[in-house]
């Protein structure tokens, strides 16, 4: 017999964002990327539009990091002090897009400087021509010093930066705005909390195709439950037509698996856990395949073996017959 | 689905009689609807209605169990979409499969390791549901073989794995009197010979087709001949592809409450990418095509994490906890009552070997992060839980360590608990060592 199958039919769109600008359009990507636009839920592509697949950022650092994985420095030693040497090599790791993360300090211990940090993106930007987010270290006053100075010095890149957060987002929104580019939207697993900061932001005259709601997200095993309920709800929402939720979102599965002790410690654990390297990979593999069921359009990871996975789970998911 | 009290009226003699203790047939069937009285109260309802009657109120995806000497699998009986709606209940059993063309030796082998294999999450040992084998040998005798062994080496429900009837009658052999196993199983073309072997042996029987369409068919053909404890095996390409099966099989089966789809589904994952996806997505069985604990924990973690009950966190008791036989001199650790969190600090300071006061602060269950922003785990609560639980009774040192996340309530901690030596410690629990040793 032929089967009456329940289609959802939504009345929202998620709004397209795209990040990094080509030289056709002020800037001096070689390519941009174009996330968002689904009209169905992840994958149902017997349903709706999943116009744009969700892609891959391979994380780096403007100086090497003082709290990753052996496992890590191990990889990525051969550039990991040198962020164009590291752009490059995340590039032919297959990475869709770049994110730098500033860091704190610089080599020396001294705090981090906006010269610096403008130098480390140019470099970044003059090694690869992937179009790049940039978070700053996470202090407010640091992020806002070192983030409109690489707004300012970038206009027209269409760099996506972060973070914004509840907190601290008014002098991220004015320069983005000013500048050309797009922001990250942080806010700590609430679906209320996402939709108030997009307020917030496009209260400020921020178009919403210029923001990226980054709803954070737990490990596996360690609260991605509650991350993945979230995005499952908050892309429902977008679905049913809350306009202030119709936004892509970008987790951090490779930064949040990494900092678990199964990832990071190789010693003195259980031999249940199996092999370090493998189960590291698994682990940042697996919770950024969760993800992307529940609605992730920008995966942002560590490791190149797990990009390489997680590239082929994403061709998979969008390989399926169309709605028939 | 359950029928409406309008439904249920329709069924109902309407002859308001009044025989039930109710005023009208609507009133009683809407006391039906609500689950508040039963239907055998009613003296003149058909017996077309009692059968119909029954069927509404099965659940829309059956509950099938597979048994072995007393462990149980079970999967079926969920009622959402979406975990947040309600939960998800059956946690999918993980199974490991082996081939019957590998030495006996090897499977007995395998099959130990993986039977004997035990890992701990927040408190929770666990372990391995069961094992899966497969005929491709060709030969009857070897798969019989290759069953024995399995069952001689665990105790664990099982699943045997061939499209032939006359290999499956064979392994069946194997088994002992009273287990119920999985066969996988039936096709439109042998179904007919793998129902009467299911049915002979009360097992569970799996159905593989290449369409939807086709899998209710035989579903029901085979329900008619008396087998009704079955299982999809939905047929894809590509992850895409297995995603949208899954998915339309469970909306048939909850919005439509349409029983020929209303089945668990195994999934035989062959990437981890898959695997996510099956516990995610729906499968209630999850065939492995090997052992390998560093992908059996992380899946074994997803699955507990998935079936997590939303409106139930994972929480442990706040109250003072003791740590490698805490001194008075020893340091006082506070962090809040999510189980993971707990279990996070815990097990970094008991292997730290250094003794620790913990203080676990009630956050509502949540994670010290989530608290904080929450407003559930701010410098008062910290402050009357260090009170409550009449810390500064037991120590010499009056010194407590907030988790580095929080840094920005130690001034207002200050305020609160006069007399106290607020300190940071690290964001993350696996610093905690080697913050205990350097810093405290």
């Amino acid at each position: 017999m032929p089967l009456d199958i329940p289609k959802d039919k939504w009345p929202g769109t998620v709004r397209q964002v795209s990040i990094g600008a080509t030289s056709a359009e002020g800037g001096t990507r070689a390519s941009k990327v174009v996330v968002g636009g689904e009209t169905t839920m992840p994958f149902m592509h017997f349903e709706g539009l999943i116009p744009n697949q969700p892609v891959v950022a391979l994380e780096i650092r403007d100086r090497c990091p003082d709290d990753w994985s052996p496992l890590l420095l191990e990889t990525w030693k051969d550039v990991i002090d040198d962020p164009a040497n590291w752009a490059k090599a995340a590039q032919e790791a297959g990475a869709d897009l770049l994110q730098l993360v500033l860091s704190l300090t610089q080599r020396d211990g001294s705090p981090n400087k906006p010269e610096a940090a403008v130098a480390s993106v140019k470099a970044v930007l003059a090694a690869s021509g992937l179009p790049l987010i940039v978070f700053g270290p996470g202090q407010a006053e640091l992020d806002n010093a070192l983030l409109v100075a690489i707004a300012e010095a970038n206009k027209g890149e269409r760099l996506l930066l972060g973070i914004c957060e509840d907190k601290n987002y008014r002098t991220i929104v004015a320069t983005a705005m000013a500048n050309g580019h797009v922001v990250d939207a942080r806010t700590p697993m609430d679906v209320n909390l996402a939709k108030q900061l997009n307020i917030l932001i496009s209260d400020m005259g921020l178009p919403m195709d210029r923001i990226m709601m980054d709803p954070t997200t737990g490990a596996l095993g360690y609260g991605i439950e509650y991350g993945y309920s979230v995005m499952e709800r908050l892309r429902l929402a977008a679905l049913q037509g809350d306009s202030m939720t119709q936004l892509p979102m970008l987790v951090t599965p490779g930064f949040e698996a990494w900092k678990t002790k199964e990832s990071k410690v190789g010693q003195g654990v259980p031999e249940a856990w199996g092999d370090w390297l493998n189960r590291a990979i698994n682990w940042e593999t697996m919770t950024a395949s969760a993800l992307l069921e529940s609605g992730a359009d920008i995966i942002v990871l560590r490791h190149p073996e797990s990009v390489k996975r997680v590239k082929v789970a994403i061709a998979d998911l969008m390989s399926a017959p169309v709605a028939g | 689905m359950a029928l409406s009290g309008i439904q249920i009226y329709k069924l109902l003699p309407q002859t308001n009689c009044k025989e039930c203790g109710f005023p009208t047939c609507l009133a009683f069937a809407m006391k039906l609807a609500a689950k508040q009285v039963e239907l055998a109260v009613c003296p003149y309802v058909s017996e077309e209605s009692k059968i119909q009657l029954a069927e509404s109120a099965a659940p829309p995806i059956r509950l099938v169990t597979l048994k072995s000497d007393g462990n149980e699998v079970k999967a079926g009986n969920e009622v959402v979409l979406y975990r947040h709606e309600k939960t998800f209940y059956n946690r999918p059993g993980i199974f490991v499969r082996l081939l019957d063309t590998e030495p006996v030796d090897a499977i007995t082998a395998k099959v130990a390791a993986a039977n004997a294999y035990i890992v701990n999450y927040v408190g929770i040992p666990l372990v391995v549901d069961g094992f899966a084998i497969e005929a491709t040998s060709g030969d009857t005798a070897t798969f019989l073989l290759a069953v024995k062994a399995v069952r001689s080496a665990t105790k664990r429900p099982l699943v045997l794995i061939s499209h032939q009837p006359t290999m499956i009658a064979e392994g069946l052999k194997g088994l002992n009197t009273g287990d119920v196993p999985l066969i996988c199983g039936a096709d439109s073309k042998n179904w007919e010979a793998m129902t009467e072997l299911a049915k002979q042996y009360k097992a569970v029987l799996s159905i593989s087709t290449d369409s939807l369409d086709e899998m209710a068919d035989l579903t029901e053909k085979i329900k008619s001949k008396g087998v009704e404890d079955l299982v999809l095996d939905p047929q894809a390409d590509t992850l895409g592809g297995l995603l949208a099966l899954n998915t339309q099989i469970r909306r048939l089966a909850l919005k439509k409450n349409f029983r020929p789809l209303g089945y668990p589904v195994i999934a035989f994952p062959n990437t981890q990418a898959a695997a996510t996806q099956a516990i995610a997505k729906y499968a209630g069985f999850v065939v492995l095509e090997e052992f390998t604990p560093e992908l059996v924990y992380p899946l074994l973690v997803l699955r507990q994490n998935i079936y997590t009950d939303p409106q139930k966190p994972i929480q442990v008791q706040p109250g003072v906890y003791e740590i490698n036989n805490p001194k008075p001199e020893s340091p006082v650790l506070v962090t809040t009552n999510f189980s993971i969190t707990y279990f996070s600090v815990a097990n970094e300071v008991e292997g730290s070997g250094l003794p620790a006061w913990l203080v676990v602060c009630d956050a509502e269950g949540m994670s010290v992060l989530t608290a904080w922003a929450a407003g559930k785990f701010d410098a008062e609560r910290i402050a009357k839980s260090i009170k409550s639980f009449n810390i500064a009774d037991k120590v010499s040192i009056k010194r407590v360590v907030l988790p580095g996340h929080v840094a920005v309530l130690s001034g207002e901690l200050e305020e609160e608990l006069s007399g106290w030596d607020i300190r940071v410690g690290p964001r993350e629990a696996v610093d905690i060592p080697k913050f205990m040793k350097e810093a405290l």
